[in-house]
């Protein structure tokens, strides 16, 4: 089912949850939801099963109107974040409870949450209660019980937010099989930016109840639309330095030592000689040139630390500090002066006023 | 090691000490039950009978129409109990869970009634329901104990421990608000809903001002009312109500220990996480 917001929005007394959310959710995709704690994502989650009432704006499932729907007719699966399960039924009973209360006869009610017991591997636990299950077992209870019901629509808030590393690792590649499986259209909502970038078709950042981009997620981390988007996605973080640029539209001037760097392009849009901007690298996407005629960034090396494969390089230019993975092979010391290169078309420029960013 | 020992003897003599002086009078009723007349009275008191009369109970069974008041009290009982469980199993829903307006101040009102005491309240009820032409009628024993602010008031937190995730649950599986009350919240507040249960059945079962007060006939009376029976113009015969009285108490007792271990049970909330 094609899932569509047009200028969802949620008040509470006097905050606003969700501001003018935009979104077109096609049909079969598994959707992430992402941003920090307090920003909107369980709101929009709690409006799209109707059991909160956008204050404005209108939510369509297919071309169907849904504002005023109920959540039971709404052809919905939803997992909770403390999975709500039904403490005093069991695993069998739990799975049967919407067909019981959509007055499935007993026989079929009870076949088809065998069926689903099966897809999410827990039939052999099916007269146990809640309590007596693990973490990851609960949550594959609360899967079968959402989707027992062929809903159209799945929704995830947090699934997997109390299991441990591994486990959760398991749990989302096992969410994705099952989606898969199904082909059902689901939206899943995580704070962990690594989940959200492994499982989804599609990506939806939110900040301050405020859609920030919504795009496949290796597209969002490549090109982010702000500031704000490319902070919040990589880890160790993308570098920011205070720039200036020049009336070639092309020229960049560095802080502190006023050299310069060149942008392999030129920037979208006008951009006025005294505007504060930021220019923005992932650590990943420096490398160390030897050759003195090419161009770079001279800085000075702090420290450099192993990481695995990698060495994360760390380092200075003024007042500002760097990060940069570089290959473990280079020797370079502290005190040592390189010259930090990017890798083309890697470079983020952003108006600081604004946040936009002037090159994609 | 030897220190907590000592401590841990102390509590337990604490412990034990506590318990037999809750427990005195019950052995003094039922040894005073098993005495002869004479010697209920007799200085210095004797905690053991001399010679075990089992007769006076059959004798206390048969000096006022028992049956016939355990009847009465059996009545009162079930029906004020279900009507109590009803009455609080809405009400706690309604103030845990239904936003209308007014609601935090009802309750605040609600509770403070709990500061009135009820003897205040006899002769008010008394005139109410005579003035419905009640008094002397089961509804007269059972109608003012249909509702208890303090059931309401714990089940309440009950409720409000459940997370609400739980009727979001529910709503999405296409089950009403009612049948949620019914068919989740009842079967998870099972221990409150005991407890709330042994001590209205217990309190009611003791009664004795009210049932006193608004009935006058013989066949309305309950139990407690029934040990009038034993004070005559002739003195009191303390020996068959002693022996009535351990009767009485003994369903009881039975209920309690039958029923107690679902007050321990605790609140088995898992499938709940966060
Ligand atoms: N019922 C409510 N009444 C008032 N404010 C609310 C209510 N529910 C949420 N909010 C506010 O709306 C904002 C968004 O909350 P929401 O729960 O959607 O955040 P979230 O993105 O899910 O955060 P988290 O990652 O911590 O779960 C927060 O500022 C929150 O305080
Ligand atoms: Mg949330």
């Amino acid at each position: 089912m094609k899932i569509q917001l047009r200028d969802i929005t949620m008040r509470f007394d006097n905050v606003t949850a969700v501001d003018r959310l935009n979104v077109t959710i096609e049909e079969g995709t598994l959707v992430s939801l992402l941003g920090p704690s307090g920003c909107g994502k369980s709101t929009t989650l709690f409006m799209l099963a109707g059991l909160y009432q956008p204050t404005e704006g209108e939510l369509y499932f297919g071309d169907r109107l849904v504002n005023k729907v109920e959540p039971e007719n709404r052809e919905i699966g939803m997992v909770f974040q403390n999975y709500a399960l039904y403490p005093h039924l069991t695993v069998l009973k739990n799975i049967m409870f919407p067909l019981k209360m959509a007055k499935v006869p007993k026989k079929e009610a009870e076949e088809r949450a065998r069926e689903m017991a099966a897809l999410v591997q827990i039939d052999h636990l099916l007269d146990r209660k809640p309590s007596q299950l693990s973490g990851g077992q609960q949550q594959r209870v609360a899967i079968a019980r959402a989707l027992v019901k062929k809903p159209k629509l799945l929704l995830l808030d947090e699934p997997l937010s109390n299991l441990d590393a591994r486990l959760r690792l398991e749990m989302r590649e096992e969410i994705r099989r099952i989606q898969q499986e199904v082909g059902i259209t689901t939206i899943f909502v995580t704070h962990d930016q690594e989940e959200a970038m492994s499982i989804s078709d599609k990506v939806l950042l939110m900040k301050d109840g405020k859609g920030q981009q919504f795009s496949p997620p290796q597209d969002m981390y490549d090109y982010p639309e702000n500031q704000f988007v490319a902070q919040f996605l990589g880890n160790p973080p993308i570098n920011l330095l205070s720039v200036k640029l020049r009336n070639d539209l092309q020229t960049i001037v560095l802080p502190d030592t006023e050299d310069t760097y060149q942008l392999d392009s030129l920037v979208k849009s006008y951009v006025d000689s005294n505007s504060k901007l930021e220019l923005g690298v992932r650590p990943e996407d420096f490398y160390i040139e030897f050759d003195l005629a090419k161009a770079g960034i001279t800085v000075e090396v702090m420290m450099v630390e192993r990481i695995g494969r990698d060495n994360l390089l760390y380092a200075r230019l003024g007042q500002t500090n760097l990060r940069a993975i570089v290959s473990p092979d280079v020797m370079v010391n502290r005190g040592d002066m390189v010259k930090l290169a990017i890798r083309p078309g890697r470079t983020h420029l952003f108006d600081r006023s604004n946040g936009k960013n002037l090159l994609h | 090691m030897q220190k907590e020992a000592l401590s841990k003897g102390f509590i337990y003599l604490l412990l034990i000490l506590g318990s037999l002086l809750m427990l005195l009078p019950f052995i003094w009723m039922i040894s005073t039950s098993l005495k002869a007349a004479n010697e209920v009275m007799i200085m210095p008191p004797k905690w053991i009978p001399t010679d075990i009369q089992w007769g006076n109970y059959i004798k206390a069974w048969f000096s006022a129409p028992f049956a016939m008041y355990s009847v009465n009290s059996v009545i009162v009982l079930v029906a004020s109990t279900i009507g109590e469980l009803i009455t609080t199993i809405l009400a706690a829903y309604a103030f845990s869970r239904i936003n209308f307006y007014g609601r935090d101040i009802i309750f605040s009102i609600l509770l403070g009634t709990m500061m009135v005491p009820g003897e205040v309240l006899l002769i008010p009820n008394f005139v109410t329901l005579s003035n419905l032409g009640w008094i002397d009628h089961y509804q007269a024993l059972i109608v003012p104990w249909l509702a208890s602010v303090f059931s309401i008031f714990l089940l309440r937190q009950f409720f409000l421990s459940i997370p609400k995730e739980l009727s979001f649950a529910a709503k999405i599986d296409g089950c009403s608000d009612f049948r949620f009350l019914w068919s989740v919240m009842v079967p998870l507040a099972k221990p409150a809903l005991i407890t709330i249960a042994i001590l209205k059945a217990i309190g009611s079962w003791n009664a004795f001002m009210w049932p006193l007060i608004v009935t006058s006939s013989e066949n309305m009376r309950t139990l407690p009312v029934g040990l009038i029976a034993f004070s005559t113009d002739t003195g009191t015969k303390y020996e068959l109500l002693m022996a009535a009285s351990s009767m009485i108490i003994l369903p009881m007792i039975i209920l309690y220990i039958v029923l107690q271990k679902y007050i321990m049970e605790g609140v088995a909330r898992a499938g709940i996480k966060g």
